[in-house]
């Protein structure tokens, strides 16, 4: 069905549902790879004036892609729920930007017509948001999530610590977890990215994980993020496995890409949670996402990139995972081509998290090869924290020295806690006072001032 | 925390541990240094290959040359699916190329084609001789190239498995790393699950090309045995670490 208005004299029209969202969305190096942005910039403002007066009940009854080749089409039209759905079933993308910025959307309103909100009117509506309005709505939405501690409570920022090392030597590891731990980083999950695909190896890194954090009793979560079909075998050789990760994307054949569907992320969910190890709540799955990722396995269907990642959102939320965030800028620059289109899609994608429901956390990231550096991190770092983000990653002096990209480092996380006033998750927090890498008042303690009996264990076993 | 402690966990990582802070900040010496990694990264992303340097140093291998549809750097960076595709030339060179074969190698520039000039002659050198029993095609060298090109050049030259050889994105600590991506009868269109990688090959505390290859070699005798590569071959092996000290 073609779209349509006329501007300023001049007739604009759109082929399709997905034509007009893909027009409307900010300008994205990666949509022009696709070749579905927008002609000119007046088209793309044309686009927005058609799409403030679309109806919400349109994306119910037209599916961008189609819902007898997609299981992920499937899983939004199946689980939508008709009754969060009644109180926004009147109103246009437009009237929805404005409701969302209206005083009667408080937070319990928010969590209210969440699973009313398919993935596509978020990434509908974000198009008509400026980063202020983003950042407005994410921050009146809560999202608590929980295992070994509550994440995503008001007034915390929680981290992950990423210890990755370039051929995992469990040793190094250590000493990044460490270092990582001695900032109060680690709250959201001690997670490592292996760099092989090697199941014993991996396997060597969960128990060495666990071991380091049972035996210091830190209330958090560890994490080897392997494929999730070699986490099953880990869970099934024994290893003690806390959290089981995927990279998961927004359409089923950009899944069959990354080597799942949502039956192996039922299994490995029900294997996970048969463990029983958490002992706060049982949110059991950590996903990661990113804009780009469909197109880049050929699987984004016309689609532009934003609502490609909104729809991943709808993978993420069957699974009620306790972290989920998108790794917004390392995929590069032929999708996401400079910081300010990685600050825009950070933006995007933590309101489009959100406002689905979900714990929705960032990597602040990029590669040597986009057009970005220090400054937009620093940018959008405190746009996220701003907007209450739950959680950030963060790897030693930003140098992720296994991936080859620069994410957070564990001094921005002290400096968001420290400008916005924030704690740590509350368990997480009370264990760094009573170790002492924090004073009373959450103030992160010199490491040459009084070394406390827990690191003096904890570096003697390393070194 | 001594000093000397912290020198000593300095030594087993190439992370940026220990750092020391000012207030919440980096010291300044850290940050400035974090902005010359950052230069290096960048000029290796925009360095370009001479293949013909690396021909004698492959020899006595045979060598083609190619190149992808994407005829600069700028446009590699904004089109990777030109990258992944052989231009007008470089078809009709492999076109010309008769026989069967196990294993063809592919060196791709990649992102760092600083790192490729370097060692990719070796790392292609220790892979064929951990193969030493497999019919070996030719070597063919490819400029502007992205992963996947490397299959349409494996399915030209008709390989039972294709190998390729490509220089990563550089990092801060490492910007000439190699990676090794292998794909079980190689086509058009086969997706990344369908292929294993062997990442991290260089001489800054990662694998060494010794290492690479004989991960590379167990991989593909796997992979020829099972007919099938990517998620369903598990890399089942021991973990290889090397055992020299690292940085």
């Amino acid at each position: 069905m073609p779209f349509g208005c006329d501007l300023g004299g001049e007739r604009h029209v759109f082929s399709s549902l997905r034509a007009l969202l893909a027009s409307a969305s900010p300008a994205r190096s990666g949509d022009e790879l696709a070749g579905i942005t927008a002609a000119s910039v007046t088209q793309r403002v044309a686009a927005r004036w058609v799409l403030a007066d679309l109806p919400l009940k349109v994306f119910l009854n037209e599916a961008l892609i189609p819902y007898e080749c997609d299981e992920v089409t499937r899983l939004i039209i199946d689980t939508h729920d008709e009754a969060a759905f009644a109180p926004i079933s009147h109103l246009t993308v437009g009237g929805l930007r404005d409701w969302l910025l209206s005083e009667a959307a408080d937070e319990a309103a928010l969590a209210t017509v969440a699973r009313g909100i398919t993935p596509e009117m978020a990434a509908a509506v974000s198009k008509l948001m400026r980063n202020q309005d983003l950042i407005a709505v994410s921050r009146k939405i809560r999202v608590v999530t929980s295992f070994r501690n509550t994440i995503g409570l008001a007034g915390r920022l929680s981290t992950r610590l990423q210890p990755n090392h370039p051929v995992d030597d469990p040793r190094a590891i250590a000493a990044s977890v460490l270092d990582g731990l001695l900032h109060g980083v680690g709250d959201a999950v001690i997670g490592v990215n292996p760099a092989t695909d090697s199941v014993p190896a991996a396997t060597t890194l969960v128990r060495m994980l666990d071991e380091l954090r049972e035996r210091h009793a830190i209330p958090t979560q560890t994490c080897v993020l392997g494929h999730v079909t070699n986490t099953l075998t880990i869970i099934e050789r024994g290893a003690p496995v806390d959290l089981v990760f995927q990279s998961v994307a927004g359409s089923e054949a950009a899944n069959t890409g990354f080597g799942v569907d949502l039956a192996v992320l039922r299994e490995a969910q029900a294997a996970t949670l048969a463990l029983g190890r958490g002992t706060v709540g049982s949110n059991v799955m950590y996903f990661e996402t990113g804009q780009g990722s469909a197109l880049s396995a050929g699987a984004h269907h016309g689609v532009d990139q934003q609502t490609m990642e909104a729809r991943a959102y709808a993978v993420a939320r069957a699974f009620n995972p306790l972290l989920v965030n998108t790794v917004v800028g390392f995929i590069g620059p032929e999708y996401l081509y400079d910081g300010k289109q990685i600050i825009r899609a950070g933006l995007e994608d933590h309101f489009c998290g959100k406002l689905l429901g979900l714990p929705m956390g960032a990597d602040v990231c990029y590669t040597n090869h986009a057009e970005a550096d220090q400054d937009d991190m620093d940018s959008l770092m405190t746009l996220l924290t701003v907007a209450g983000c739950n959680f950030l990653i963060c790897v030693p002096g930003s140098d992720d020295v296994m991936l080859s990209y620069q994410s957070l480092s564990n001094h921005d996380a002290l400096y968001l806690r420290s400008v916005m006033n924030l704690r740590p998750a509350p368990e997480f927090e009370a264990w760094l006072r009573n170790v002492g890498i924090c004073a009373e008042d959450g103030t992160l303690l010199e490491l040459a001032h009084g070394v406390s009996p827990f690191v003096r264990h904890l570096a003697e076993n390393i070194s | 925390m001594p000093d000397e402690f912290w020198s000593r966990l300095r030594r087993i990582t190439p992370a940026r541990i220990a750092l020391g802070r000012v207030g919440h900040a980096l010291p300044l010496l850290e940050v400035l240094d974090f902005h010359l990694a950052h230069a290096r990264a960048r000029d290796a992303v925009h360095a370009t290959l001479d293949p013909d340097a690396l021909v004698p140093e492959l020899s006595p291998m045979r060598v083609l040359q190619v190149e992808s549809a994407a005829h600069d750097r700028a446009t590699y960076l904004r089109r990777p699916d030109l990258g992944r595709r052989l231009s007008a030339r470089s078809a009709a060179v492999l076109a010309d190329t008769g026989g069967q074969c196990d294993v063809v190698f592919v060196i791709g520039d990649g992102l760092s084609a600083t790192g490729v000039q370097a060692r990719a002659a070796r790392l292609v050198k220790a892979c064929s001789s951990e193969l030493g029993d497999l019919a070996i095609g030719p070597v063919v060298i490819a400029q502007q190239a992205r992963v996947a090109l490397g299959d349409i050049i494996g399915e030209q030259l008709r390989a039972r498995a294709l190998v390729m050889i490509i220089g990563e994105r550089p990092g801060l600590s490492v910007h000439d790393s190699l990676g090794i991506y292998m794909t079980f009868a190689p086509r058009t269109g086969r997706s990344d699950a369908e292929r294993n990688c062997v990442s991290n090959i260089h001489d800054a505390g990662g694998l060494s090309p010794q290492d690479a290859a004989r991960t590379l070699g167990w991989l593909l005798r796997e992979a020829l045995r099972r007919q099938l590569s990517g998620v369903a071959l598990k890399d089942d092996q021991l973990p290889l670490l090397p055992d020299r000290d690292r940085l």
